[in-house]
C-alpha cells in the first residue's frame, strides 16, 4: 500500500483502489449477492412480493434435484466438459512444448499470431463457421468423400459441440502452459537426456512437474470456460445434446423466473468450484501458483 | 573405467559462422584435459559435440574409438555437468543424484544406497532428503558432480561449472574436482576461460581461439612455451614488442624495434620473415639503476606502482610510449623505484621469445 503511494502518488492510488474497488463491489459481489439471495425465494407475481407467500427456502434447489433431466443434462456438461478440457491438455501439451522449447524465437511469435487470429472474429461468427463446415453437406463431408470416405453425421449427440468447445478454449490451455514451459531452463531438458532418460521420461520427470500450475490454470480455465459457454453448445447442438447452462437460460428468459434460474446458477458454481478444488489437489498445486 | 576421445578433424558451423575449424586432437583415457579460451572461442561449442547435443558438420567424434555420429546424448558414455549445474529443483538432492539410475530402471532401495554412497564420496552425508534450494553454491556444485558420476560415465565433460563459485571456494573445488578425478580415473574435459583453474588442475591444456586449436601442452608447457602469441599473452602476463627479425643465429634472433634492439630465442616455426612479436613476461624484467652488463636493457620511466602483497607490478613506459609491466618481489628493505623514476627495464635473451601470431581459420 504505501510502497504504491510512494509509486503513483497518493491520488493516483486511491483512483486505482476505487475503480478495483467498484469492479469488485458493483460488478461481481453486489450482483452474485442479489442473485444468491434470490436463489432462495419463489418465483411470485409482482403484487405478492412482500407477501405471505415470499419466504426463504431451499425449493427452488429441489426443483433441480426433483428434475432427472436436469440432473442428467447437469451431469453431462460436467462430463462433457471434462472431455473438452482433458482433449484440449492433449493438444496443447505437445504444441506448447514445441513453441517454447524447439522452434526457434525468431519463428515463434509468428506462430502465436496464426493461433490468436481466428479469435479477433466473434464466438458466435466462429461457431456458425464450424456449423458449416461440420454440415452433412458441408466442406468437411466433401473433402471426406472426396478422399473415397463415408460422410459423417458429424452434428449429432455432443460431437460438434465437443469439437466447437476445444477450437474455441484451446488457447486458454496453450498459454499457461506455453508460459510455463518457457520458464524452464532448457539445461534441465538437456541434463536429463544426458543422464540417459527418455524423451517421455524427461517429460514425466522433468517438464511436466515444471508445468502443473500452467497446466492446472489451463485445465481450471477452460473447463469454467466450457461448463458456463452457451454461443457455442447452442449453435453446435444437435437434437440430443443440451448444455446445462441452456437450462439456466430457459428458466432466466423463457420462463422469466430468475429465482429458479439463480439456483441453477448457483449449482453450477458450486461445480466449478469443486473441479477447481478438485484439480489443484490432483496436480497439487496452490491456488497462488495458479494465479501467477 | 575410462575410455578416450578422438576428434577427428571437426568442424561445426552455425550458418555461415564456424564456430569451431578443425580441431583433431586425442584426449588420453583417464586425462584431465581442459579447453582453455575466451568466450566466443568456440570450447562449449566442443563440449556439446561430444555429448551429442549436435553432431560435426564435417569430421567425427570417437569415444573409445568408436564414432558416435548420430548418437543421441542419452545413449552416450558421457555426463556433462553443466556450467548453472541444471540440478532439478523439484526434486530432493537424492533423486537428483539418482535420477541417471531411475531411468535405466533400477529399483529404488539400491539407487537410495547408491545416492548416498555417492554423497559420502563428494563429503555431503547428511544431505540426502534435501532440496536443492538449500544447498550453498558449493554444495550444490558436488550434488552436479555426484549426479553425473551416478551414471558411471567413461567420460565426464565439465563446462565452466566453477565460474558461479567465489574465489575461496573456487580454490578449493579445484583441488576437490582433480581429487575425485584421480579417485574416479574417469576422463575429464574441462571448459574454460581461466587460466589458472586450467593450468592449476589438468594433465594437458587445449588453447582455443576463433575456433581453431593454438596448442595443446602440458600447462608448464603452455605457460614457458607457448607455441604463438596468442597463447603467450592469453595465459599470463606478457610484455609485447614490435618490430622486425635482424638475423637468426643458433636458434637465437637479433630483433629490431623503435625503441632498440633485442636478442630473443625464436618461437616454433618461426623464420627470418615471419611476422612476429616479442614476448617478455613480467616476472622475468627486472630494473636497475644502471643498465645491465649483458642481456637486454631499455630506459623506462615508472608510470604506476600496484602493492598485491607478495609482489609488486610496477608499470613503466618506454621512449615509444609503449606501456610494460615488472613483477618485483615485495622485499620492504629493497623497495621498488617510485613513479616518475628513470630506470633500466632488463631481461636475458632466454626469457624473451619471438612468436608468430595466432592461427586462424584456414
Amino acid at each position: 500500500m504505501s510502497e504504491l503511494i510512494r509509486r503513483y502518488g497518493s491520488s493516483l492510488t486511491w483512483i486505482i483502489i476505487a475503480f478495483t474497488a467498484f469492479w469488485l463491489l458493483v460488478l461481481v459481489l453486489i450482483p452474485n449477492f442479489v442473485l444468491f439471495e434470490f436463489s432462495f425465494k419463489p418465483y411470485l407475481p409482482v403484487d405478492q412480493l412482500g407477501g405471505p407467500k415470499d419466504f426463504y427456502s431451499l425449493n427452488n434447489y429441489w426443483t433441480f434435484f426433483n428434475s432427472p433431466i436436469h440432473i442428467r443434462i447437469f451431469f453431462q456438461t460436467v462430463l462433457y466438459s471434462s472431455a473438452v478440457t482433458l482433449l484440449c491438455l492433449i493438444l496443447s501439451y505437445p504444441l506448447a512444448y514445441f513453441l517454447a522449447k524447439i522452434v526457434d524465437a525468431k519463428t515463434a511469435p509468428s506462430i502465436f499470431l496464426l493461433l490468436i487470429i481466428p479469435l479477433w472474429v466473434s464466438e458466435i461468427l466462429r461457431s456458425f463457421a464450424w456449423f458449416i463446415i461440420l454440415a452433412f453437406n458441408g466442406p468437411l463431408n466433401a473433402m471426406l468423400q472426396g478422399i473415397g470416405l463415408e460422410p459423417v453425421r458429424w452434428i449429432s449427440g455432443f460431437n460438434a459441440v465437443i469439437i466447437g468447445l476445444i477450437y474455441s478454449y484451446l488457447l486458454f490451455m496453450l498459454l499457461p502452459i506455453y508460459n510455463a514451459i518457457s520458464s524452464l531452463d532448457t539445461n534441465q531438458i538437456e541434463a536429463s537426456e544426458d543422464l540417459g532418460a527418455s524423451l517421455w521420461r524427461t517429460h514425466w520427470r522433468v517438464v511436466i512437474p515444471h508445468s502443473k500450475p500452467g497446466i492446472a490454470s489451463g485445465c481450471v480455465m477452460v473447463f469454467m470456460l466450457c461448463a458456463g459457454s452457451v454461443i457455442v453448445p447452442s449453435t453446435l447442438a444437435s437434437p440430443s445434446s443440451r448444455w446445462f447452462t441452456e437450462i439456466i437460460q430457459q428458466w432466466m428468459f423463457e420462463g422469466l423466473d430468475w429465482n429458479t434460474g439463480a439456483a441453477y446458477a448457483f449449482l453450477l458454481l458450486t461445480l466449478c468450484i469443486i473441479f477447481v478444488s478438485l484439480v489443484m489437489r490432483l496436480l497439487n498445486v496452490r491456488l497462488v501458483d495458479i494465479a501467477k | 573405467m575410462s575410455e578416450d576421445v578422438t576428434l577427428s578433424n571437426i568442424s561445426m558451423d552455425f550458418g555461415k559462422f564456424r564456430a569451431v575449424d578443425k580441431v583433431d586432437i586425442t584426449i588420453k583415457a583417464g586425462e584431465f584435459f581442459s579447453f582453455l579460451g575466451p568466450s566466443g572461442c568456440g570450447k562449449t561449442t566442443i563440449l556439446r559435440l561430444i555429448s551429442g547435443f549436435m553432431d560435426p558438420t564435417q569430421g567425427k567424434v570417437l569415444i573409445g574409438g568408436k564414432d558416435m555420429t548420430g548418437t543421441r546424448p542419452n545413449e552416450r558414455p558421457t555426463a556433462l555437468i553443466f556450467q548453472n549445474l541444471a540440478l532439478f529443483p523439484l526434486m530432493p538432492i537424492w533423486e537428483n543424484i539418482a535420477f541417471g539410475l531411475e531411468v535405466r530402471g533400477v529399483d529404488k532401495a539400491t539407487r537410495r544406497a547408491k545416492a548416498e554412497e555417492l554423497l559420502k564420496l563428494v563429503d555431503l552425508h547428511e544431505s540426502a532428503d534435501k532440496k536443492v534450494s538449500q544447498l550453498s553454491g558449493g554444495q550444490k556444485q558436488r550434488v552436479a558432480i555426484a549426479r553425473a558420476l551416478a551414471v558411471e560415465p567413461k567420460v565426464m565433460l565439465l563446462d565452466e561449472p566453477l565460474s558461479a563459485l567465489d574465489l575461496k571456494l573456487r580454490q578449493h573445488m579445484r583441488a576437490e574436482l582433480r581429487a575425485i578425478q584421480k579417485r574416479t580415473g574417469v576422463t575429464f574435459i574441462y571448459i574454460t576461460h581461466d587460466q589458472g583453474e586450467a593450468l592449476a588442475m589438468s594433465d594437458r591444456v587445449g588453447v582455443m581461439s576463433q575456433g581453431v586449436l593454438q596448442q595443446v601442452a602440458t600447462p608448464n608447457e603452455i605457460y614457458n612455451q607457448p607455441s604463438n602469441g596468442f597463447v603467450a599473452s592469453f595465459v599470463g602476463e606478457n610484455n609485447i614488442f614490435d618490430g622486425k627479425i635482424k638475423s637468426i643465429k643458433a636458434g637465437e634472433a637479433t630483433y629490431d624495434t623503435s625503441v632498440g634492439s633485442f636478442a630473443a630465442k625464436i618461437g616454433p616455426g618461426v623464420t627470418k620473415d615471419t611476422p612476429v612479436r616479442l614476448y617478455v613476461r613480467p616476472e622475468h624484467c627486472t630494473l636497475t639503476k644502471a643498465a645491465a652488463k649483458s642481456g637486454n636493457s631499455i630506459p623506462v620511466e615508472v608510470t604506476e606502482s600496484a602493492f598485491e602483497g607478495n609482489f609488486i607490478n610496477v608499470f613503466l613506459k618506454d621512449n615509444a610510449g609503449q606501456t610494460h609491466m615488472a613483477q618485483v618481489q615485495n622485499d620492504p628493505t629493497a623497495p621498488p623505484p617510485q613513479r616518475g623514476a628513470k630506470v633500466q627495464m632488463n631481461f636475458d635473451a632466454d626469457h624473451g621469445v619471438l612468436l608468430a601470431h595466432a592461427k586462424t581459420r584456414s
